[in-house]
């Protein structure tokens, strides 16, 4: 953009305006690196260390505390069910949800809108409040306590915002393109896989982004489904030790420090196509 | 029907009947479910008589459930108010200035995402912290010499449902920042440009353009506000617990929802049919706020 919004070029209140903004937005990042640092460091520190003096550097950087979590209170458990359950609610979520995006968007036919309403209809529903008879379905299955329930409700929770972000992304892809291919003789699921889906490789990170951490960090589902403990997820293995008044905050800690790794690092890996994917109309309605 | 026709169709439902079955088991079906289970009494688990709209009366119809409705009701409206007011005007002023490519903006944007990768569990548990009678919030008061701002943030009945909302706003504001970021990034510069050259200030080319044509966008933050609103839940419960501590101050219609149907608000036993009630509530309340959004702001859609 020429006409822009650059401290150099303006003049007056504009600078002023300037000026208040980037303090605010840095207030705001302040607000988010020193809790996250803070919580980093207290995930070294004893419980008496974090309530008595919660500035304080830990007394010394030992890994005990990880120690105590990832083997003795099986944490690592809770990690790895959080990651199965999350990555093969997102293969599904991903490939189900392009499929049908794929459907809806680049073949002409009777019923589609009603289809991708019926799509949509899934972003408007809050899934929350069908626990009940979400939990009576589970049940007639004898899907209760197993992984399937949650995954079989994230892979619903994910696909009406998936159709929505790629069937939008879809249409505006070329048909000519897909002619071309045709008259090469290719089938339609290799236009799917192998011309259009590439294409959409930045819808797909945000997608991905979009609908991997709320799975990763649900709670309510796992809460209600996943009652033994060895098939607990990560954020209700974590409140499991927020206990009434015998909190380990020390551990609780090195927990939420773990819990938040893999989005990290999966949002870094793709900051750069969901920031993409976003301006790549997915978000214009 | 040619037997080009059925192949077309054979391969559009190959491509869409998958996810299509699994939307309709889990979200579809179970909204008609609600409204029919609604209808009926219960014994825990086991549906007797139909009872018609008896659920729905006892609901609005007096002790406990009336007061509890409406004391949550009150506690989502000032979730959604907040919300817009706070969140989504402050996103839309942070997006606004990240897409004018402002001094480290690829770090801003980058930053303000964070909170969002946080769960829900590690933001209430971790703000829970900072925010007891002795924790970092008040010591940073004290620090700054204003002992007396100090409160017990979400203990005292006028701050605590405030103070989660703000929690809230802290994780999420990133999201509306990115959106909008997105959307103003989408205007096309030659629009820009030309109202600049006109002589247009900053503000006219905000109000005058900007904002009309990234209507979509405060339309989609706006309906996921209504969504998210109504159906706040594990905010409260990691921060405030399942009744809404101290003394329902924070109960929202999310946490009323789970104590009637998982049994903690009259004798201890879920109430499937008052539960289902609720949740229809809860539905039509959706359906019909999204739906006034979206048809009040498709009037003031413009396109270029």
């Amino acid at each position: 953009m020429n006409i822009d919004f650059t401290y150099r070029s303006s003049s007056g209140w504009k600078k002023v305006a300037i000026t208040v903004c980037l303090v605010m937005m840095s207030v705001y990042v302040l607000l988010i690196i020193y809790p996250l640092f803070n919580m980093v460091i207290s995930s070294f520190k004893t419980t008496r260390e974090i309530l008595k003096e919660p500035f304080g550097l830990p007394a010394s950087f030992s890994f005990k505390n990880y120690k105590l979590l990832w083997v003795d209170k099986h944490f690592d458990r809770y990690f790895l069910n959080s990651l199965f359950v999350t990555a093969v609610a997102m293969i599904f979520v991903l490939l189900l949800g392009s499929m049908a995006s794929f459907g809806v968007s680049r073949y002409h036919f009777k019923g589609s809108t009603l289809i991708y309403m019926l799509f949509l209809s899934g972003i408007m529903l809050p899934l929350k409040a069908a626990i009940i008879p979400l939990f009576l379905i589970i049940k007639k299955f004898r899907l209760v306590d197993s992984f399937a329930s949650v995954i079989l409700i994230f892979i619903a929770m994910g696909i009406p915002s998936t159709v929505f972000i790629l069937s939008g992304f879809m249409k505006g892809i070329p048909i000519d393109l897909e002619y071309a291919a045709r008259i090469d003789g290719c089938s339609d699921f290799r236009i799917y896989s192998q011309i259009v889906m590439p294409l959409c490789a930045s819808s797909i990170a945000l997608v991905t982004i979009y609908n991997a951490v709320p799975i990763w960090n649900d709670f309510f589902f796992p809460l209600v489904f996943l009652t033994s403990d060895v098939r607990k997820t990560l954020p209700v293995g974590l409140s499991s030790f927020f206990g009434q008044n015998s909190t380990n905050w020390g551990l609780l800690f090195v927990g939420l420090s773990i819990a938040i790794i893999p989005m990290v690092i999966m949002y870094l890996f793709m900051s750069k196509y969901f920031i993409k994917g976003m301006t790549a109309g997915a978000v214009k309605g | 029907m040619t037997r080009k026709q059925l192949r077309k169709i054979g391969t559009i439902s190959l491509f869409v009947l998958p996810g299509l079955i699994i939307v309709l088991m889990f979200i579809v079906i179970p909204l008609f479910m609600s409204m029919y289970n609604s209808l009926f009494s219960w014994t825990q688990l086991i549906r007797n008589k139909f009872v018609g709209f008896e659920n729905f009366a006892k609901l609005f119809g007096g002790f406990p459930y009336r007061d509890m409705f409406f004391n949550a009701l009150k506690n989502n409206v000032t979730w959604f108010l907040m919300t817009v007011f706070i969140q989504n005007i402050l996103g839309l002023l942070f997006g606004y200035v990240l897409s004018r490519r402002i001094p480290g903006h690829a770090i801003f944007q980058r930053i303000f995402f964070l909170p969002v990768l946080f769960s829900i569990v590690a933001v209430g548990y971790l703000w829970g912290l900072y925010l007891r009678p002795n924790g970092l919030l008040n010591e940073i008061l004290n620090l700054i010499g204003k002992p007396e701002w100090r409160h017990a943030w979400l203990g005292e009945a006028k701050f605590a449902t405030p103070t989660i909302i703000m929690v809230n706003i802290w994780r999420w504001i990133g999201f509306p920042s990115l959106v909008f970021m997105a959307a103003v990034d989408n205007v096309s510069v030659e629009c820009l440009e030309s109202a600049y050259l006109d002589g247009a200030g900053e503000w006219k080319i905000f109000s005058k353009i900007v904002l009309p044509l990234i209507v979509p966008s405060i339309t989609i933050i706006t309906v996921l506000t209504i969504i998210g609103s109504l159906n706040v839940f594990e905010q409260v419960y990691t921060m405030a617990g399942l009744d809404g501590a101290p003394n329902y101050a924070t109960d929202t219609i999310g946490t009323l929802f789970y104590r009637t149907a998982f049994g903690s608000v009259d004798a201890g036993s879920p109430e499937i049919g008052i539960g289902s009630a609720i949740s229809v509530i809860i539905y039509i309340m959706t359906f019909v706020f999204s739906l006034i959004t979206v048809v009040s702001s498709r009037k003031r859609e413009v396109e270029v």
